[in-house]
């Protein structure tokens, strides 16, 4: 008799499972999207290396090293020019992933029996994982030239002739936290900002108080503001204390103005709340609001942020779906604030975007907390 | 302005299911008006479109001059509502509750407090409980003073007696007695049938249409036919043997009695229905003529809307 | 009266919340077959005392017998033995009529004979057989609670628990639905009921009124209100209910 009851029990929850629509077409989506972007989508390896080169006398010698480059298809050179001054502008814009600096007598030295030819390798390692990758890609081009000319005898006798000095830019040491405080701040920002507040907003209308608060003088936009600048508050407060941790804990450098950091951890966490406020504007109850928030901002940024995995590596179908994630515009802002030491000169577009963002989501949010409920 | 509520030919569909069909009523200024009904009967809707909540599908509607539709902002700043289930902040305590519904409406609460002090003085002690620490009288008590204390022009009370005891029924409707006596116009529903005759005048709803709506005497009053009250013992088995009388058009149970009408123009059935009982096994029952009530009245307009 | 014959006697049950008593000794019988009203404002002690006699929640002293069983040892049993149904829940609104009563036929271990058996004649004589396929949630109230009704009656226990079980219905509804507890009462079945309807306390056999924790009036109606000299129930709880001093 109890194996009867068992079992009716689980062909009713079965029913209640395959009778929530909401709730099933998510758990299934969710995996599948999931699976689709870890297995097609999201690599670690890197492919479109963007390479300076600083060539102050270009010859035979050179050209051929940097042809090597261009051969592998791993790299794109972006720039050439004769002083390494150049260099350090292209790497505060992000524009370029390696530099490779070239001595004055690089051919002579190339041809002589005592003194190997100096290069100079200097890589991006913001994202620690990807630097330390480009730097064995750039190795092995170089090694392979330096085998080339061993079996070519020239000069013979010689086993070294290039040597690579290696510097990894913005993050010496390598270290992982370093690259994952400005991702944590983003999260941290997202979970307070979106989920809290669509959670909070669904909770009133679960409950009933958000009929009491309609019939009332309170407009819409005061609901709504009174709603999210609590959680604005506590956004805030959220990121001072990873930034603390981080740097006292880990430390990880600070390199730029901390008001700037601040105030773009603010333009961001007005995103997600405006997000927040749109997805309680469609959900009835906590739980699909819960869902969504989490389907709709975690999930993405998490993902598709350039927080773990390098947009630079992701398919090209993939890449402009990135473009609509928030996080990832506010993570490159973060690192270079936080690693580069870089300001609103350098992150004005990216800042642009936000604050574009901003505007046209809290917008939509007003809009869509209607004062009437049908 | 003569009518505090006016309401006009108002009908509300959801998806398929018709929650007010073709409204039409008014509540005077100062009146105690009653919706008496049982659940899904449309009071809880009628009162989201009075609240501006809801747009009516079709009709109109106002509420002290204002149109529900045009008016909303000035409806919403002169109405107190208390929606079913009060809707109050759980986590917070009696006197933050209050304050907040204060500062909401841009007073206080000692402004409003003459007005509430003879409903809120009874919590008041309990002040810095929380709101879901309270029983559901002293709930029902918090979430009157909470609409009362911006001093409204109206009020609007969904189902306020609901899930509540006797005993705070009965001092909730003494409330309202006394704040009708101030000039208060107030409009509330409910699912309890006795509970409509301490209103002045009352609506009977049921499936989103109003079956009467009078004084609840007068209601009573209309009733068509002679209605008699059973007494005896053995209620159950004595049912069953009047609804196999021949000429019995309704038997109900009703508190300690059975009502029965019957379907002939007879004005008094006491002495067969008396013989008919002791024959069939009832030997002291006893048969009274008796006045309609509203209950009785429903029923009856419940049965020929059907 | 033998102890067997009862459906429930009570005898000091008595429940603890820390310092506050909820439940004070109280003492009662239920005979077999009586419909037996169980009143008390909320903060009462009532829904205490019922969780315990329906085996959810044991006594910190005292005892009760239901359905033969210990409320403090047999509470597996009792709840086998019982039927139980509730305002706040009853039926599952996303199943269908015949779901629903496939799911508390397994749950109370019908066989599949039995199982069909009842389901047609309980469809039948609410008149469901139609609706059988209907989603629950979409019946009105009035439905939902006579098949709630029903369906707790399905693997005919010898008693049934109803918790306020005609909250909102229309008058009419909720006459037929007392005439099915009348009808099952004939049957056999005790019927223990608790309602803030007191015009329904009148219909009941016996009436019991706790206020504070203790019984403060137990009896018929009839006897009661020459008692307390009143005319209703209704007076009779405000009078007794009144002087409450734990009003939660």
């Amino acid at each position: 008799m109890k194996r009867g009851a068992l079992r009716a029990f689980m062909v009713k929850e079965f029913r209640h499972i395959l009778r929530d629509r909401q709730t099933l077409t998510i758990l299934l989506l969710m995996p599948l999207v999931q699976v689709v972007l870890f297995g097609f989508a999201l690599r670690s390896d890197v492919r479109d290396i963007r390479l300076a080169i600083v060539d102050p006398s270009p010859d035979n010698a050179t050209i051929a090293l940097r042809n090597r480059f261009v051969a592998s298809t791993r790299f794109r050179i972006v720039s050439i020019s004769q002083t390494a001054s150049a260099i350090e502008p292209l790497f505060r814009r992000g524009e370029a992933d390696v530099a490779l600096v070239f001595e004055p007598s690089f051919a002579s030295h190339l041809a002589s029996r005592t003194e190997p030819a100096h290069l100079l390798l200097t890589v991006d390692a913001s994202d620690p994982n990807t630097g330390t990758v480009m730097q064995s890609y750039s190795r092995a081009v170089i090694s392979s030239y330096d085998a080339e000319l061993a079996a070519a005898a020239l000069p013979p006798g010689r086993t070294v002739r290039i040597a690579t000095e290696t510097r990894m830019r913005f993050n010496p040491t390598l270290e992982s936290v370093n690259l994952f405080v400005p991702g944590l701040i983003a999260l941290v920002l997202t979970l307070v900002s979106a989920l809290m507040t669509a959670i909070s907003l669904s909770r009133e209308k679960e409950r009933g108080t958000m009929e009491v608060l309609l019939v009332s003088p309170l407009r819409p936009w005061q609901i709504i503001v009174g709603k999210v600048l609590p959680y604005l508050g506590l956004a805030f407060a959220n990121v001072l204390t990873a930034l603390l941790a981080a740097w006292l804990v880990f430390h990880v450098p600070f390199r730029g103005s901390v008001l700037l950091l601040l105030g773009e951890s603010v333009l961001f966490a007005i995103v997600s709340l405006a997000i927040g406020v749109l997805i309680a504007a469609r959900t009835s109850t906590q739980r699909a609001a819960m869902l969504a928030a989490m389907l709709v901002t975690m999930l993405p940024s998490t993902l598709l942020s350039g927080m773990l995995f390098p947009i630079a590596s992701m398919p090209a179908w993939l890449a402009p779906f990135t473009s609509i994630v928030p996080a990832r515009w506010f993570i490159v802002i973060a690192r270079g604030i936080m690693l580069k030491g870089v300001g609103l000169p350098y992150l004005w577009r990216e800042t642009l975007v936000l604050i574009v963002m901003a505007a046209l989501l809290m917008a939509a949010a007003v809009r869509s907390f209607k004062p009437r409920l049908a | 302005m003569s009518n505090a509520v006016e309401v006009r030919a108002v009908t509300k569909r959801f998806d398929k299911v018709v929650a007010l069909d073709d409204l039409s009523f008014d509540v005077a200024q100062g009146e105690l008006f009653g919706l008496v009904g049982p659940d899904g009967a449309g009071k809880s809707t009628l009162f989201r479109i009075l609240t501006t909540l809801v747009l009516p599908d079709s009709g109109s509607a106002t509420v002290l001059g204002f149109d529900v539709a045009r008016d909303l902002w000035d409806i919403r700043s002169r109405v107190g509502y208390m929606p079913g289930g009060f809707s109050l902040y759980p986590d917070l305590s009696v006197a933050e509750n209050l304050e907040f519904f204060a500062a909401v409406f841009g007073t206080t609460v000692e402004e409003g407090y003459e007005l509430i002090a003879p409903v809120y003085k009874q919590i008041e002690p309990f002040r810095d409980r929380r709101a879901d620490a309270l029983s559901g009288g002293m709930k029902q008590k918090l979430a009157l003073s909470c609409a009362l204390v911006h001093r409204p022009e109206i009020l609007l009370l969904d189902e306020p007696t609901t899930g509540v005891d006797a005993v705070s029924r009965r001092e909730f409707w003494g409330q309202l007695a006394a704040l009708k006596a101030s000039g208060l116009t107030i409009v509330v529903s409910t699912p309890y049938m006795d509970e409509a005759m301490r209103c002045d005048r009352v609506a009977l709803m049921h499936g989103g249409r109003i079956l009467d709506i009078d004084l609840p005497g007068a209601i009573g009053a209309r009733f068509e036919r002679p209605l008699f009250a059973v007494y005896g013992e053995n209620r159950y088995a004595m049912l069953q043997a009047l609804r196999e009388y021949p000429h019995a058009r309704s038997v109900y149970l009703f508190g300690d009695s059975l009502h029965y009408t019957d379907d002939r123009e007879v004005p008094s059935v006491v002495e067969e229905l008396t013989a008919y009982l002791g024959a069939k096994g009832h030997p002291d029952s006893r048969v009274e003529p008796i006045a309609a009530g509203i209950e009785d009245s429903f029923m009856a307009l419940m049965g020929s809307a059907a | 009266m033998n102890p067997n014959a009862l459906a429930i006697s009570a005898h000091g049950l008595t429940c603890r919340f820390g310092s506050f008593v909820a439940v004070d000794h109280i003492t009662f019988d239920v005979g077999a077959g009586e419909v037996f009203g169980f009143l008390g404002a909320n903060g009462a002690g009532k829904t205490t005392a019922i969780k315990m006699l329906i085996g959810l929640l044991a006594p910190s002293d005292g005892e009760a017998r239901v359905a033969g069983f210990d409320v403090g040892t047999e509470r597996a049993q009792i709840r086998r033995n019982i039927g139980y149904m509730s305002q706040r829940f009853s039926l599952y609104n996303d199943l269908t009529v015949r779901e629903n009563i496939q799911l508390y036929g397994g749950i109370y271990g019908l066989s599949d004979a039995q199982l069909r058996d009842r389901t047609a004649a309980l469809l039948e004589s609410l008149g469901l057989s139609e609706s059988a396929g209907d989603l629950v949630g979409r019946l009105p109230l009035g439905w939902k609670q006579k098949l709630a009704f029903s369906v707790a009656l399905l693997h005919e226990p010898k008693i049934v628990f109803l918790d306020e079980p005609t909250g909102g219905v229309d008058p009419i509804t909720r006459r037929q639905f007392w005439e099915m507890i009348y009808a099952a009462a004939a049957r056999g079945t005790t019927v223990f009921v608790t309602t803030h309807y007191m015009d329904e306390a009148e219909y009941c056999d016996r009436i019991s009124i706790m206020v504070d924790g203790r019984i403060a009036a137990l009896g018929t109606p009839a006897a009661l209100k020459a008692q307390y000299e009143v005319d209703t129930v209704d007076d009779l709880f405000v009078r007794l209910a009144r002087g409450a001093t734990v009003t939660a």
